[in-house]
C-alpha cells in the first residue's frame, strides 16, 4: 500500500512537472480512498485514473491515493491516517455507500472537505447532510428511480427486482419502486459480493415477472450476466449503468445487446467537455472511459474550480466556491441542489456494438434535471 | 414455490455442496494426517482458477484448463509442504495458523503481481454453456451438472481410494498413530506430501471449476475457505465422510435458506421487511446450524470422540 502511495506521488509529480518540489505551499492536499484491489477493483481504478486525467496539467492539487480493498475498516484506517498525519485538506474517492458511511461523517466532522466521486447513500443526501459535504455523482437512488419511471412509461407491467444488501442496495431498490407503477413481483436482496446467483435466477425462471431490474456493480454484475446467460431463461432487462458499464461490457460481451440502462453520463454525451474528456481518457489509457472514469473527472474539475476561486483554509468562501459548480462538466448541465447533490438529466441508453466493442448509446433521456426526495429532511 | 422451483433450488444446494466437498476434503484430510491447520487452503483453491484462467486463455481448451488447475495446485502444495509446511508439525496450532495465513498474504500478492487486480475471465466450454432439460420440466444449466457429477465422482474416487488401496491404509494409519506407521518402515514424510498435494489439487479443481461461472480474481479463496471450515467442524474433523456429509448439509441449507426464509416471514411481515429479514437470518444459518451440531455432538457428525 505504501508502495501505492509512493507511486501516485511520484506519478503526479511528474505529470505536475516537478512542482511538488515548491513543497504544500498553496496547494491542495487530496485524500483519494478508493477500491482498488479486489471484486470491485475496476470502479475505483477508473475515478481514479478520471480524476488523474483532470489534474494532470495542473499544479493545483497535490493527491494521495491508496487502496481500501472494499472493507471498511480499512477505509476507516486510511482515513484516520490521511487525516491526521497526511493532514490532506480534501477527501474523495470512495466507491462503496457502506465505506462511505463509515468515513465521510467523521471526516466532515474533523472540518474536512469530502466530494464524492461515487457514492450517495441517502442517509447523507438527508438527515445527514453537512456543509462539508458534496456529492458530485448522484444520489443512490437517481439512477434506479428514473429506470422505474421509464419502465413503467415504455410497457413494463411486472418486474423482478434485486440489489445486494447494502446502504446503497437498499437505496436502489427504494428509488426503482419510487419510480415504478407497476407490480413488483419478487423483490431479492443478494449479499455484497456474492458470486453465485443460481438460487436467484432459478427464482427468476419461476417469477411471472416479463422484466428483471438488478443493480449489481462490479464483479457481482459480470458473474450474475454469465450465470443468467447459461440458464436459458429470457427476460427483458432493465438497469442501473452501474450493472453495464463499460468494464463490465467488456468481460460479458454480446450477452448485453439491447439491455436498456440509465446513467447521468454516455460516451456519446454531445458537449465539447466530454468531446475532449472521451478522447483524452483513451489515448491515456488505452481503453473507453466508464460513468466512474467521467466522475472522478468532473470532481477534479469541480474541486480545480473551486480552488481557482478561494484558499481551501477559508472554509466558507471555499464551501460557496464548490457550492457554485462552475465548470464545464462531461455530462452536460450539472448544479447542486440546495443539501449539495446533483440537479441533472438521467439518461436512457441501450447497449450496442461498435464494430468489435460492445458499448452503450444514449436513447432518450429518462428524468429531466432529477434532484434526490431526501434533501426536503436536510437542515444545514 | 412450485415443486420444479424447489428441486431446481435443491440442484443448486448440491452443487454447491460439491463444490465444498472439494475443498473441505484436503482440508479434512491435512488436519486428520498431519494434525495441521492450513489456512492457505484458499490460495490454493485460487491457484488452481488462475492456473486454469491463463492455459484456457493460451489454448482454448477447457480440458486442459482443468488438468493444469491439478497439476498447478498439486505442484504448489507439494512446494508448500516441503519448504514450510513440514517445520511446523511439531509446533502447535497458533505457529500454523501464523505461518499459513502468512502463506495467503504471499500468495495473495504474488498472484497479483504476476496477473494483476483486474479479475480474470475463464468460460464455460461452449458444450455446456446452455441449459439442458430434466425429467419433470426442469431446465438446468448443464455445466452446473456437470460439477455435481465431477464432485460426486472425486468423493467415490476418494472413498476408494481411502478404504481399499495401500497407500489409503496408510494415510489411515498414519492418522492413528504416525509414530508407530513410522517405526514399521512407512516413510512418512512422503506420504504427507502426497496427501498435502492431494488435497491441493482438490482445491484447485474446485477453483478451476467454480471459476468458470463466477470470477478468477485474487482473494477468491478466502470466502469458501471459512465455509469450509464450517463444514469440516460439523462433519467432524479428519473424517471423509463427514466432509461429505457436511458440505452437503451446508450447501443445502445455506441455498435453500436464502430461498425459503424470507417466503417464510413473508406469510406475517410485509414483503420488504420479510425480505431484510429472511436475507440476514439466511447468512447466518450455517453457523446456526453448525451450533446446533456441536450443541448435540462436540466432535461433530462423524468425528471421532
Amino acid at each position: 500500500m505504501m508502495m501505492k502511495t509512493l507511486m501516485a506521488s511520484a506519478a503526479i509529480a511528474a505529470l505536475s512537472g516537478g512542482a511538488l518540489a515548491d513543497g504544500h505551499g498553496d496547494k491542495i492536499k487530496v485524500g483519494m480512498i478508493t477500491t482498488l484491489s479486489g471484486g470491485g477493483a475496476g470502479l475505483g481504478i477508473d475515478v481514479r485514473d478520471g480524476f488523474l486525467l483532470a489534474a494532470k496539467d495542473s499544479d493545483m492539487l497535490d493527491i494521495v491515493v491508496e487502496d481500501d480493498q472494499r472493507k471498511p475498516d480499512i477505509a476507516v484506517q486510511l482515513a484516520d491516517k490521511m487525516i491526521q498525519s497526511e493532514k490532506v485538506d480534501v477527501m474523495t474517492g470512495i466507491i462503496w455507500s457502506n465505506l462511505a458511511m463509515a468515513v465521510v461523517p467523521a471526516a466532515t466532522a474533523q472540518g474536512k472537505f469530502y466530494l464524492s466521486p461515487n457514492a450517495g447513500p441517502s442517509a447523507l443526501a438527508g438527515k445527514g447532510c453537512h456543509p462539508l459535504y458534496f456529492n458530485v455523482a448522484w444520489q443512490n437512488d437517481a439512477y434506479h428511480e428514473a429506470a422505474g419511471k421509464w419502465a413503467s412509461e415504455n410497457g413494463v407491467e411486472k418486474a423482478f427486482i434485486m440489489a445486494p444488501n447494502y446502504p446503497a442496495g437498499q437505496d436502489a431498490l427504494t428509488g426503482f419502486k419510487r419510480g415504478f407503477g407497476g407490480d413488483v413481483t419478487e423483490e431479492i436482496f443478494t449479499q455484497l459480493g456474492q458470486t453465485d446467483y443460481a438460487a436467484e435466477i432459478a427464482q427468476l425462471r419461476a417469477s411471472e415477472a416479463d422484466t428483471l431490474f438488478f443493480f449489481l456493480p462490479g464483479g457481482m454484475g459480470i458473474s450474475f450476466m454469465k450465470q443468467l446467460a447459461g440458464s436459458g431463461v429470457d427476460k427483458t432487462i432493465v438497469g442501473p449503468a452501474f450493472s453495464f458499464d463499460q468494464g463490465i461490457l467488456g468481460a460479458i460481451g454480446d450477452a448485453a445487446l439491447g439491455v436498456k440502462n440509465t446513467a447521468h453520463w454516455a460516451k456519446d454525451t454531445d458537449n465539447a467537455a466530454n468531446t475532449k474528456f472521451v478522447a483524452d481518457f483513451q489515448a491515456e489509457y488505452g481503453r473507453l472511459p466508464s460513468i466512474y472514469a467521467a466522475q472522478g473527472y468532473d470532481t477534479a474539475l469541480l474541486l480545480m474550480s473551486a480552488a481557482a476561486k478561494a484558499d481551501v483554509s477559508d472554509a466558507d468562501a471555499f464551501r460557496a466556491a464548490l457550492a457554485e459548480a462552475e465548470f464545464d462538466s462531461v455530462r452536460g448541465d450539472f448544479s447542486f441542489a440546495p443539501n449539495q447533490h446533483p440537479v441533472q438529466d438521467i439518461l436512457i441508453r441501450e447497449v450496442v456494438k461498435e464494430g468489435d466493442v460492445v458499448t452503450n448509446r444514449t436513447i432518450g433521456v429518462a428524468a429531466t434535471a432529477y434532484s434526490d426526495p431526501y434533501g426536503a429532511d436536510c437542515q444545514m | 414455490m412450485t415443486t420444479i422451483l424447489l428441486i431446481e433450488q435443491v440442484l443448486n444446494g448440491l452443487q454447491f455442496g460439491v463444490m465444498l466437498f472439494l475443498m473441505a476434503a484436503g482440508l479434512t484430510l491435512i488436519f486428520g494426517v498431519m494434525g495441521l491447520i492450513n489456512l492457505a487452503h484458499g490460495s490454493l483453491y485460487m491457484i488452481g482458477a488462475f492456473a486454469a484462467a491463463a492455459v484456457a486463455g493460451a489454448t482454448g481448451s477447457f480440458v486442459l484448463a482443468l488438468a493444469a488447475s491439478l497439476a498447478a495446485a498439486a505442484l504448489a502444495g507439494a512446494v508448500i509442504e516441503m519448504a514450510v509446511i513440514r517445520r511446523l508439525y511439531d509446533r502447535d496450532h497458533l505457529d500454523q495458523v501464523l505461518a499459513t495465513f502468512a502463506l495467503i498474504l504471499i500468495f495473495s500478492e504474488g498472484t497479483r503481481w504476476v496477473f494483476g487486480s483486474f479479475p480474470l475471465y475463464l468460460d464455460v466450454p461452449a458444450a455446456l454453456a446452455g441449459p439442458v432439460s430434466l425429467p419433470g420440466g426442469i431446465q438446468y444449466p448443464a455445466y452446473r451438472l456437470l460439477i455435481i457429477a465431477v464432485g460426486l465422482a472425486v468423493a467415490v474416487g476418494l472413498f476408494q481410494l481411502i478404504g481399499r488401496t495401500r497407500i489409503g491404509i496408510q494415510i489411515r494409519a498414519g492418522e492413528s498413530d504416525r509414530e508407530m506407521i513410522a517405526a514399521l518402515g512407512v516413510d512418512i514424510s512422503r506420504l504427507y506430501t502426497i496427501v498435502f498435494a492431494l488435497g491441493a489439487a482438490l482445491a484447485g479443481l474446485a477453483g478451476a471449476l467454480v471459476g468458470a461461472i463466477q470470477s478468477v480474481q485474487v482473494g477468491m479463496g478466502e470466502p469458501v475457505l471459512i465455509l469450509a471450515f464450517v463444514v469440516i467442524v460439523i462433519g467432524g474433523i479428519g473424517s471423509i465422510k463427514g466432509a461429505f456429509v457436511g458440505a452437503l448439509l451446508v450447501g443445502l441449507t445455506d441455498t435453500l435458506g436464502s430461498v425459503l426464509l424470507p417466503i417464510a416471514f413473508g406469510a406475517f411481515l410485509d414483503p420488504a421487511a420479510a425480505t431484510a429479514v429472511g436475507s440476514a437470518l439466511a447468512s447466518m444459518s450455517i453457523y446456526i446450524l453448525m451450533a446446533l451440531v456441536l450443541m448435540y455432538r462436540p466432535t461433530g457428525l462423524f468425528g471421532a470422540a
